[in-house]
């Protein structure tokens, strides 16, 4: 839970992550769908900047292989149709 | 865009003593250009606890660069140095009660040790080396690969002061076994799947007299965002090695397997000119990164800025290589046809950059400025991109377009 992880960054974290948390914040994803899905799941560890940050760089194999990293290397646990949906989205808005 | 942000921005891109040019509010200050779109974009100037405003390029994990006007001088302020994680638990450790172990199967004699008997223990010492990021300019790679879209000012020149690494696995009675060293820091994942941010060195390097254990930079204790209260320095070689916020030390006699040693941070064998080697680690095809490439950058003049005319203008800039020293930086004002010696300012250790220095009144019209390092071995910068994908050892001639 993103909720929840934040909260306990705060605390191990002191002042430091709540203005992280504020900067954070701001981030605003392009509309479109999988969005959602994104923002649940991506924001578990690591800010959405991330994303904008790398674009539009990545063509559909690059975020494929971007998302993959996260999953079988990072440990994320997205299912795959979560995955599909979220390189679909990717690709679409903040794709090359 | 805000105002009070617009007005920050404006402050921020200025140089001091020269000219404003058109481009300063398109580029935000936060170029340079040739970054991803999105990069460009995302990144502002954000304040973290106890720095000053940088150029952030992500909030969790934090990695926030160093502006280039900082870089004017010989050593980068603690407030305006840049901030790197992998790994968005950022510890928060209290010095008191921080501890420092010493293991492994190559450790005869493990130990645990204090802050205070760290700098009690064994002999201090002090000198000047460059904390470079191995991705450093990776936002100007052509093609762009992922990963952070770092511009040029992720690194900085900093005093360090700490007991070398060496006495202290004496002390922990590392045997002939030992092949490897490895580090771990305080830093967590927010899930346990993640891999821990753990880095090994080859053992001849954790014992070379270079490398430090430290907690002092610049004069003042480390700073929270780089490693406090101890952090390994490990002079010459990419930052990626200098482990903060160090809590573990694991001195092994076989190849570390871990994601961040094993399979990151590597480039292809064979393509850059770096002596040194991490044997060990090395694969059929990659080899992790090393020692930092020969470099420069200008950092006193602004990509698109309009100067005086037949006025002496000062190009100022820095330059450093893996630990050998630079021998020469040369200076070309039309493009490259034509290279003249700059200045080299006060050497301050092999470790550490060169500041150097290049006059000229410039005639009416366009000129493009490059600054070339060569090293004490010979070894210079590439006009022509190595391409990696990870996007390191990015030391390509900088081009600076201005007009006069």
């Amino acid at each position: 839970m993103p909720c929840t992880f934040l909260r306990s960054l705060i605390v191990a974290a002191g002042t430091c992550a709540s203005l992280a948390w504020a900067g954070e914040d701001n981030i605003r994803l392009k509309e479109g769908p999988g969005r959602e899905i994104v923002e649940t799941r991506c924001v578990s560890c690591h800010s959405l900047d991330y994303i904008e940050m790398n674009s539009p760089i990545l063509d559909r194999k690059g975020w494929e292989a971007s998302v993959g990293k996260m999953v079988r290397i990072m440990g994320a646990r997205i299912d795959e149709a979560e995955v599909q949906a979220i390189v679909d989205y990717l690709t679409t808005q903040y794709g090359k | 865009m805000n105002e009070t942000r617009r007005r920050l921005i404006l402050a921020m891109a200025g140089s001091a003593g020269l000219s404003q040019a058109p481009g300063a509010l398109a580029d935000r200050g936060i170029g340079p250009a040739g970054l991803p779109d999105g990069a460009l974009d995302s990144s502002e100037y954000d304040t973290l606890p106890g720095k000053q405003p940088l150029i952030k390029r992500s909030w969790r994990p934090p990695n926030f660069e160093t502006p280039v006007r900082n870089f004017n001088d010989p050593y980068t302020p603690n407030d305006a140095f840049f901030v790197r994680y992998h790994l968005a638990g950022v510890p928060e450790i209290d010095a008191s009660t921080w501890r420092l172990r010493i293991g492994g199967d190559a450790a005869g004699t493990p130990l645990e040790l204090s802050l205070a008997e760290l700098q009690s223990g064994y002999p201090q010492v002090e000198f000047a080396a460059l904390c470079l990021c191995s991705g450093n300019r990776r936002g100007l790679s052509k093609p762009h690969v992922p990963g952070i879209q770092w511009g040029h000012g992720a690194m900085g020149n900093a005093l360090w002061k700490g007991v070398r690494l060496k006495d202290v696995l004496a002390r922990a009675g590392i045997t002939g076994r030992a092949v490897e060293v490895a580090f771990d820091g305080a830093d967590t994942a927010p899930i346990d799947a993640t891999p821990d941010f753990v880095k090994s060195l080859p053992a001849w390097k954790a014992m070379d007299e270079n490398t430090l254990i430290a907690w002092e930079m610049n004069g003042e204790p480390l700073p929270h965002w780089n490693g406090y209260p101890v952090r390994l320095v490990v002079p010459g070689w990419t930052a990626t090695y200098w482990m903060k916020h160090l809590t573990g030390i694991d001195v092994r006699s076989t190849p570390s397997t871990g994601f961040w040693t094993a399979q990151a941070y590597r480039i292809p064998k064979g393509r850059f000119p770096v002596v040194d080697r991490f044997v060990s680690q090395e694969s059929e095809t990659t080899t992790p990164i090393t020692e930092m490439v020969t470099n420069s950058l200008i950092t006193n003049i602004r990509d698109q800025g309009i100067y005086r005319a037949k006025t002496p203008l000062f190009v100022r800039g820095v330059a450093w290589d893996g630990g050998y020293g630079v021998d020469r930086v040369e200076v070309s004002i039309d493009g490259g046809r034509l290279w003249q010696a700059g200045a080299l300012g006060e050497d301050l250790g092999r470790f550490s950059w060169r500041q150097w220095s290049f006059a000229f009144n410039p005639e009416p019209g366009e000129h493009v400025l490059m600054a070339r390092a060569t090293n004490r071995i010979g070894v210079t910068q590439t006009f022509d991109l190595v391409f990696n994908p990870a996007g390191y050892h990015n030391n390509v001639v900088q081009r600076v377009r201005i007009r006069c």
